[in-house]
């Protein structure tokens, strides 16, 4: 009991520290593009613990699909690149106390999020959905009536895949990840339904059985996020994104890190 | 420490219990009944097959008793695909579970075989039997006899091993729990019905080991 009083009391002084900022008086500074151009960096979190899109490489550095468009985006403004890696858990925490001016670390957008954080367009695809082989068809999940599915037990997917499966569909669940994918490369299941990045993963390392997706079942895509009332360094970045969308440099990333081409929809 | 029991959670999911124990029960009968097979063909080789048979089938039995049953599952299941030998799942666990029960049972019955007074060999020839009804009658029946309790056992153990199964998608006992337990995360429930279930499976399985051996052995019966 004595814990749970402490922690009201801790919840209690939050509030009104909240209480106070809310209603600070908006302080002058002109905006987070001019600052970042004034001091030649830029502050970008970015994750360390969820390859392809973050992780340590092997020099100690950040490496991965997010810090690579850190990059491209710092090299557009024509400033160098601050990487200030986060946890999942803390990403939004430091763009509010201004630890990072661009959160870039695999954000989803959800109406929570956006009550308190703006978001660009989106840069990297992130979606559920079934893989197969190439000589595999299916493009819809009635296709997949008669047919061995691998699916993680318990996972997202495999709550999404139990709705809208048919029900002569032949759906084998494994324990974990890793034995999804070695039922898939084994040929025991066709077709897996997974997340794109574990499907990048089992792609890395170049199998005979190539899993290219076939139909989409949750998709949520990865925003930059930022800063509200931050409209001109929210317009710099869209379209900085937007030119990296056309000119094809955004699509090596995906390549690079996914090993797929960017979702014609992003 | 107050939990609140929550069985009717699970009502939903009990023929996936039911679907669990029978092929619990299916793996287990025809793995026990094929491995049994197995181990008394690898006796008979161990201890009075010809010369050149005994390696072979030394190695095969130190194979399997010295690596652990998930391996030589997921080797069946996962890595003999790469030599173009795939097999379901089912196929898999039935093969995986023969081969590990005729390991282990061709010890135990060995150990019956080569507790045959070598004159029980002798008074066989001399009544005009043949070899193999001097193996079968005067070697390995008794042989079974002697070591019943522990064959018993150790087909016991191997349908416990069945649970190792549910990782490669047998949807036996182990995986129904795991299943529901994902499903409903009500842990505590789904896995007292599954140690439930299977408690009862192996006092059922050692009732009828014993009243097979009832059948077996039936003048046999004072020595019991």
């Amino acid at each position: 009991m004595l814990f749970h009083r402490r922690s009201i009391a801790l919840g209690g002084l939050g509030l009104a520290v909240a209480a106070v900022m809310g209603l600070a008086p908006v302080d002058a500074r002109a905006d987070g593009l001019a600052d970042i151009l004034k001091a030649g960096v830029i502050k970008v979190a970015v994750p360390q613990d969820f390859p392809p899109f973050g992780s340590v490489g092997p020099d100690l550095k950040p490496v991965g699909y997010d810090i690579d468009v850190a990059n491209l985006i710092a090299a557009k403004l024509g400033v160098k690149a601050e990487l200030v890696p986060v946890a999942s858990s803390n990403r939004i925490p430091y763009l509010q106390t201004k630890k990072a001016d661009l959160v870039i670390s695999s954000l989803g957008k959800n109406p929570d999020r956006e009550k308190v954080i703006d978001f660009t367009v989106a840069y990297a695809p992130f979606f559920n959905g079934a893989f197969g082989p190439a000589d595999v068809k299916v493009t819809k999940p009635e296709d997949l009536a008669g047919m061995t599915v691998g699916v993680t037990r318990g996972a997202n997917e495999d709550m999404e895949l139990s709705k809208i499966a048919p029900a002569t569909a032949d759906i084998k669940r494994y324990e974990d990840n890793n034995s999804t994918i070695s039922a898939f490369l084994s040929g025991q299941v066709k077709v897996i339904v997974t997340g794109n990045v574990t499907a990048a993963a089992i792609l890395a390392r170049n199998p005979p059985r190539k899993p290219e997706v076939k139909f989409l079942i949750k998709d949520s895509p990865c925003y930059i996020g930022l800063n509200k009332d931050e409209p001109k360094l929210l317009e710099k970045v869209n379209a900085i994104l937007t030119a990296a969308k056309a000119d094809g440099s955004l699509n090596a990333i995906s390549q690079k890190w996914l090993g797929a081409p960017l979702p014609a929809g992003l | 420490m107050t939990y609140v029991f929550d069985f009717g959670a699970i009502a939903p999911y009990v023929p996936l219990f039911l679907k669990g124990i029978a092929i619990t029960v299916e793996l287990t009968v025809i793995g026990g009944v094929l491995g049994v097979g197995v181990g008394i063909a690898c006796a008979w080789a161990r201890s009075l097959g010809p010369r050149w048979l005994r390696p072979p089938v030394a190695l095969y039995v130190e194979l399997i008793r010295n690596t652990p049953f998930l391996i030589q599952l997921f080797f069946i299941f996962f890595g003999l695909p790469s030599l173009g030998i795939s097999l379901g799942e089912m196929q898999a666990a039935i093969l995986a579970m023969v081969i590990n029960l005729g390991a282990y049972g061709c010890e135990i019955i060995r150990a019956g075989i080569e507790a045959t007074p070598k004159g029980q060999f002798e008074a066989g020839a001399s009544l005009a039997m043949t070899r193999l009804q001097t193996f079968f009658h005067v070697v390995l029946m008794p042989a079974l006899q002697r070591i019943w309790p522990a064959l018993s056992s150790q087909i016991v153990i191997v349908m416990f091993g069945s649970a190792v199964c549910s990782q490669i998608a047998v949807e036996d006992i182990t995986f129904a729990a795991n299943f529901i337990q994902s499903r409903t995360f009500r842990a505590f429930e789904v896995y007292i019905i599954a140690t439930v279930l299977y408690l009862v499976l192996a006092l059922i399985l050692r009732q009828g080991m014993r009243s097979l051996a009832g059948l077996l052995f039936p003048r046999r019966r004072a020595t019991r």
